[in-house]
């Protein structure tokens, strides 16, 4: 199996150096996704800091079982949420977390959607632990 | 970088020597066989000499041997050609009147044939029946029995499994079938025919057909070393078969189109290879062919040590029972991985092998062999599966089963504790 037929060079970059993989102890949110179908189980923690009385996504880690596409997204979408307030790391679409990988394979598109769906749910979860 | 090659089960390189042998039949003897002149009498004596080449190596006549592009057509000629033959029959015989052909196979079989006969099915020209297998993969012969009805007209078993390399019994099915057809013919019913596709298992196994007791025997040229895109379809003579591939009259009128004469010389090339190898031996040590054969026995040597070494990596199986398997295939089942994750790393260290997980099937479902042996699918998404080649050395192993467990532990650490 040639997997750069099959990925992009940045996702093979991701899937042999992932970022940010571990445990937040004490996170402001978590959520585990998973897809009993693909086999593919992605936990994703998040550190909420406040600055100005907006909401920043301080720190994020991911821990995944699962193929390649799903070690990428998980790994990207921790990358590209850090640092960010959390309205607009909210928005982060499938799409832009495949586009930012330079594309996945169309049977592959569902794992995109398996890490824009664990941060949102991360990002729920914090809400709903942190209500005023 | 390394280039370990572990996935023989999905193909095997030419060996130099075939492609040297099938080399003239692309630019020099290039006629079309079908013709009187000379140039196609060169093309069909080579075709000829193929086909006997490969009815010596099954103990067939060389008449009941059709070229075909692969297993897969061999496995759609056998299974399709036989009936539509009954259906054209059947209306002759009493018995079969308002009766569906009845099909018996398993669910451990290739997607060639599962797909032929779930086509069958569709169309409504036959009724199939399943067979459940075991943990080691194995049908029963019990179950087998009970699932003929008098409409059954064709048993087809897979010889070896090429996801965990399971060994069918398939001479013991070969007899079985014999006794039924003697009583059968007593009271003029159609003998039910018997199918074995032997892909897997022609360069260990002993394939041939008498021993086998089988009517239809499918193979692939590029499991043993010959190239892709050709393949054989045995049948006994006085199988009924219809031809699925409308033309001219080739391949004894059952499979029509110009034949692929460097291809079928190169098959037959590399089945005498795995013939010479088999009587070698023979001659050698005075064993029989169905004992022992020499790159069984190294195959073996590589296939144990491999099994020895990654089972002392914390929480992998093996699936199946592999002592008793095809000496080529292993499948391990590796908890807390995905499988195609492992590939990929694995491919990154120059090692290429297979797995059964989802995500390597473009299809989001897990094999469905590991799958009928009852393995669920959280664990069949980590399944791993090396297949071993001639080539392949001791070395070679050493530095799967360094790397391995790296890449294993690599995985896991990444992985969310549940």
């Amino acid at each position: 199996m040639n997997f750069s037929q099959i990925y992009s060079k940045k996702v093979l970059e991701h899937v042999r150096n992932p970022r940010n993989v571990g445990e937040i102890k004490n996170p402001d949110g978590v959520a585990t996704v998973g897809n009993p179908v693909c086999g593919d189980i992605m936990r994703l923690y998040i550190k909420i800091e406040k600055k100005d009385g907006k909401e920043y996504i301080k720190d994020a880690k991911f821990q995944t079982l699962g193929c390649g596409a799903a070690i990428s997204t998980s790994s990207m979408i921790t990358t590209m949420v850090k640092g960010k307030p959390l309205d607009e790391a909210e928005k982060i679409t499938e799409k832009a977390i495949a586009e930012a990988l330079g594309g996945l394979p169309l049977t592959k598109m569902h794992c995109s959607l398996l890490a824009a769906d664990a941060l949102k749910k991360a990002i729920q979860n914090y809400r709903q632990s942190h209500k005023r | 970088m390394k280039k370990i090659y572990l996935d023989h089960a999905a193909t095997t390189p030419v060996l130099p020597e075939v492609l040297t042998t099938m080399q003239p039949y692309f630019s020099l003897h290039y006629g079309n066989p079908s013709e009187p002149h000379q140039w196609g009498q060169r093309a069909r004596a080579a075709i000829d000499e193929a086909r006997e080449k490969v009815a010596q190596f099954l103990g067939a006549k060389p008449q009941e041997i059709i070229f075909t592009s692969g297993a897969t057509e061999a496995i759609n000629l056998a299974h399709k050609g036989l009936i539509e033959a009954i259906r054209e029959t059947r209306n002759v015989i009493r018995d079969m009147q308002n009766e569906k052909p009845h099909i018996i196979t398993s669910l451990v079989e290739h997607k060639a044939v599962m797909e032929t006969c779930k086509h069958l099915e569709k169309m409504g020209w036959a009724d199939v029946t399943y067979l459940p297998v075991d943990k080691a993969g194995l049908i029963s012969i019990k179950d087998l029995e009970k699932a003929i009805r008098l409409e059954t007209v064709l048993v087809s078993i897979m010889y070896v499994n090429n996801e965990v390399g399971t060994i069918q019994p398939i001479a013991k099915i070969g007899k079985l079938i014999k006794g039924i057809n003697v009583s059968r013919l007593t009271s003029h019913i159609s003998p039910i025919y018997f199918h074995t596709d032997a892909t897997q298992a022609i360069q260990s196994l002993n394939c041939d057909v008498n021993y086998l007791g089988v009517d239809l025997l499918s193979l692939s040229g590029h499991k043993f070393y010959a190239p892709k895109g050709i393949g054989v379809l045995y049948f006994k003579k006085d199988t009924p078969l219809v031809r699925q591939q409308d033309g001219g009259g080739q391949e004894y009128r059952l499979r029509a189109g110009t034949e692929n004469v460097p291809y079928i010389v190169g098959l037959g090339k590399a089945i005498e290879k795995v013939k010479s190898q088999k009587s070698t031996l023979r001659l050698h040590s005075g064993l029989t062919v169905s004992e022992v054969e020499p790159s069984k026995v190294k195959t073996e040597y590589l296939r144990d040590k491999l099994i020895d070494d990654v089972l002392k990596i914390p929480k992998v199986k093996l699936v199946g029972d592999s002592k008793k398997n095809a000496p080529h295939i292993t499948t391990f089942l590796v908890d807390g991985v995905e499988g195609e994750a492992m590939l990929l790393l694995l491919s990154e260290k120059g090692i290429a092998a297979s797995s059964g997980s989802a995500c390597t099937s473009g299809l989001l479902e897990p094999s469905h062999v590991l799958t009928a042996m009852g393995i669920p699918p959280e664990q069949a998404h980590g399944s791993l599966r090396f297949s071993l080649g001639q080539e392949n050395t001791e070395e070679e192993i050493d530095y799967v089963i360094k790397v391995l467990p790296e890449v294993i532990n690599q995985l896991r650490k990444m992985a969310p504790k549940l």
